[in-house]
């Protein structure tokens, strides 16, 4: 038993001075060299200040930019406090955040789809996503914003669908996970082409 | 369902098998008494003058359960200590406190136990130092304690007239520099180069497009995914795990970090073929395994495609197709969708991962079912590094023998008689668990400190604490994650954590220790083949009987009541 203590002791120092210290030091020392931009969480500068990261959703209201998926986290898109909604499939307290936010939508994009149902919405659009910070919605989601955004900002809808093709990160390798489009960046990009 | 989500289903599986099987033949060799890499060899001497051991040396089951047990009840205390004292360490750029007490014990036994339950959010609960050197340390070496307890039984099944079972530093030391950490600074570079981050630098503070600022949580993160997937760990940087962006940024890392929760234990079946001198046998384990792993996807996909019954009767559009994945996207990432996450959900508990790529306690009734019983299943398809192969050994000795008693001859396996001590030692490893189980959610749920945790109401309420005690005794590590975490749920899931590693842990080093001394029989007519379909089957069987039985009763408060309501 002292035996196995000794070679305890000692082995409980070493691993953790050398898998818990030295080579994530090293690995933290060649990701700063080799991915800087990663390493440091993908941020995205304008002019030269950090407005987000590729990587977080984060909050929009204004009419003329694409909204995000609903989130969780407190306040919402919070990329210091990731979370679920954690609400069963049978929840009334689901049944009634889905209707908010399905009137919502209605109300703000009616007016620029007309015959817009409830039918209309991709189930993205009112649900919670896993981390509350997705950073991607849906093309159909996309597709829905696009006749908002575009007669908001008095731009052409090809010009708006354009940036929606632009930003939009397809499947991994062609066939891996799910096409997404990058609010953020669009939102950017957006911003860019009409000079601001 | 769409065939572009079935393909990525059976590429995964091709995949698996096409990196297991070498990586399992690999292991197999780093695992033999003549194994030496040149180049390394000074530092592993190095180590075993440190520790005081002699590689010559070997230890019979209980000698090697003695320095399992003091080894990790000592780094038991490490890892609680650096989260109590991390306020007054360094690496802790964001000021963060010291780690609540009753929050810090379950999260030691959680991380020791190789489970990673999380009952806090990492991202604004642990500094930087409290991840990297004790949580990541703890991924990495609770998974090589894994696998050497796992190398240790399989030389009982192969070994003749001899009580010893190996040296305990020997196989800790090869499992963590030989196979961990390569595979994790290659996953991890990968990670890296995705978008993961590795950086000491505090949070960022953004100003966004409408002129709010936004904390974004980083650190050093990508080596602990790459060692959280690969070890079956499952303990993530973030609250959220590998939903964030930051630890699984998109289609290609979700692939790689799925594969990497099974690449391990489905390797160490190929392991076990080759060392015991029996690869049909294997690839018959394999196969067992392989079926139920295709059940679960079988189930889970197309419940999470059908979607919820909230989202059902809402009126949105849940149709897959026209630029989305459709189904029940609640507590869901897009860029996974729905196929990817099923697969993940499944995957995550047929072996101890516990990692998650969303929320499981969104999931569907019977898409919420699937990582239920794949848990309850002692996690044993494929399994945890180490414990999921041992810990179907159990049900493999049990499968022989009542194919023995079908055919009135003694039952023997791989040449060895089994016998009532055997039979005890499994029944002990295959029992123990699912009773504690039922055991410990009876009382949650009856307990006004009990129910205090519960999240959502009516029958889905239930099934968060069946899940939370299943999750924690299995050492699998997700969660209906609406369970909340009081000192009641904490300190009681401690003792389930705990209880529920080593228990079995030593039931499987006592049936290698007590089958290495026997000599082994020749096969004759009337011995039962275990490398045929018939063992196959058999074995699922057994499986399906022993665990699926005992909660099925449960099942049926839970998840099917909610799936038959409205």
């Amino acid at each position: 038993m002292l035996r196995d203590l000794k070679s305890s002791v000692i082995a409980v120092v070493v691993l953790t001075l050398v898998f818990g210290l030295a080579i994530p030091a090293l690995f933290t020392g060649f990701a700063q060299l080799a991915f800087p931009s990663q390493a440091d969480g993908s941020l995205i500068k304008v002019n030269g200040e950090v407005v987000g990261s590729r990587l977080a959703a984060q909050a929009f209201t204004k009419p003329q930019y694409f909204l995000e998926r609903p989130s969780a986290t407190a306040p919402p898109y919070n990329a210091g406090a990731t979370t679920f909604a954690n609400l069963g499939p049978t929840n009334p307290d689901l049944a009634k955040a889905v209707e908010t936010r399905a009137a919502a939508i209605l109300k703000l994009e009616r007016p620029y789809n007309p015959g817009l149902t409830v039918h209309g919405i991709p189930v993205d659009a009112v649900t919670t996503s896993g981390s509350g910070i997705d950073p991607g919605i849906s093309p159909a989601y996309a597709q829905l914003q696009a006749r908002r955004v575009a007669a908001v900002r008095h731009l052409p809808l090809a010009k708006v669908q354009q940036l929606i093709d632009d930003n939009t990160d397809s499947r991994s390798l062609g066939f891996l996970g799910e096409p997404a489009v990058n609010v953020l960046k669009l939102n950017i990009a957006l911003d860019k082409s009409q000079g601001k | 369902m769409s065939g572009q989500g079935i393909s990525q289903i059976i590429v995964y599986a091709i995949v698996l098998i096409a990196l297991s099987y070498p990586l399992g033949l690999y292991m197999a060799r780093v695992y033999a008494p003549g194994f030496r890499v040149r180049w390394l060899s000074g530092l592993e001497h190095g180590f075993y003058r440190l520790v005081r051991t002699d590689r010559e040396r070997e230890q019979d089951w209980k000698s090697y359960s003695k320095s399992v047990l003091v080894f990790s009840i000592l780094f038991f205390g490490v890892l609680y200590a650096l989260q109590r004292l991390q306020a007054h360490l360094f690496l802790n750029p964001d000021n963060l406190p010291a780690v609540p007490a009753h929050i810090a014990l379950n999260t030691t036994a959680s991380f020791v136990t190789n489970t990673n339950w999380q009952y806090y959010g990492g991202e604004y609960t642990m500094s930087y130092l409290t991840q990297m050197a004790g949580l990541a340390v703890q991924q990495f070496v609770s998974a090589g304690v894994g696998m050497a307890v796992l190398a240790a039984v399989i030389r009982g099944f192969s070994r003749r007239s001899s009580t010893e079972l190996g040296n305990f530093w020997v196989d800790l030391y090869r499992s963590l520099t030989y196979i961990l950490l390569p595979l994790s600074l290659i996953l991890g570079l990968i990670l890296l180069s995705q978008g993961v981050p590795q950086t000491f630098a505090g949070h960022a503070t953004a100003h966004t497009l409408e002129g709010a600022a936004q904390t974004i949580a980083r650190g050093p993160v990508a080596l602990m995914i790459a060692i959280k997937q690969l070890g079956t760990n499952g303990g993530g940087f973030y609250n959220s795990n590998s939903a964030v962006p930051f630890e699984n940024p998109n289609g290609l890392t979700n692939f790689l970090e799925v594969i990497a929760i099974l690449l391990i234990p489905a390797a160490q079946v190929f392991m076990f073929g080759k060392m015991v001198l029996a690869r049909r046998h294997a690839w018959m384990v394999f196969a067992a395994m392989f079926a139920v792993f295709v059940l679960g996807v079988a189930v889970a996909l197309p419940a999470e495609q059908h979607s919820s019954q909230v989202l059902r009767a809402s009126g949105v559009n849940i149709t897959q197709g026209h630029g989305q994945s459709g189904g029940n996207m609640s507590d869901k990432e897009v860029r996974f969708g729905i196929a990817n996450t099923a697969l993940w959900a499944t995957a995550t508990t047929d072996a101890s991962n516990g990692s998650v790529n969303g929320g499981h306690d969104a999931l569907t009734a019977y898409g919420g079912a699937v990582p239920l019983v794949n848990i309850f299943f002692g996690e044993v398809i494929f399994g945890g590094v180490g414990s999921g192969l041992y810990g179907m050994f159990f049900y493999i000795v049990i499968a022989v023998f009542i194919a023995g008693l079908m055919v009135g001859r003694t039952p023997e396996y791989l040449g060895k008689k089994i016998e009532a001590r055997q039979i005890k030692y499994a029944a002990i490893g295959a029992l123990f668990v699912p009773t504690m189980v039922l055991t410990m959610t009876a009382v949650a749920v009856v307990t006004k400190s009990g129910l205090a945790s519960i999240y959502n109401p009516g029958a889905h309420g239930f099934t968060e604490a069946l899940y939370a005690y299943t999750s924690q005794s299995n050492n699998n590590g997700s969660a209906f994650a609406g369970y909340g975490a009081t000192s009641f749920s904490a300190s009681f899931g401690t003792v389930a954590l705990m209880f529920g590693r080593f228990a079995p842990l030593i039931a499987a080093l006592a049936l290698g220790g007590s089958l290495a001394g026997k000599k082994t029989t020749p096969v004759s007519a009337g011995t039962f083949r275990t490398d045929g379909p018939t063992f196959v089957v058999l074995l699922v069987g057994v499986i399906i009987l022993t665990a699926g039985l005992m909660i099925f009763p449960a099942l049926t408060l839970g998840p099917l009541v909610e799936g038959l309501s409205h």
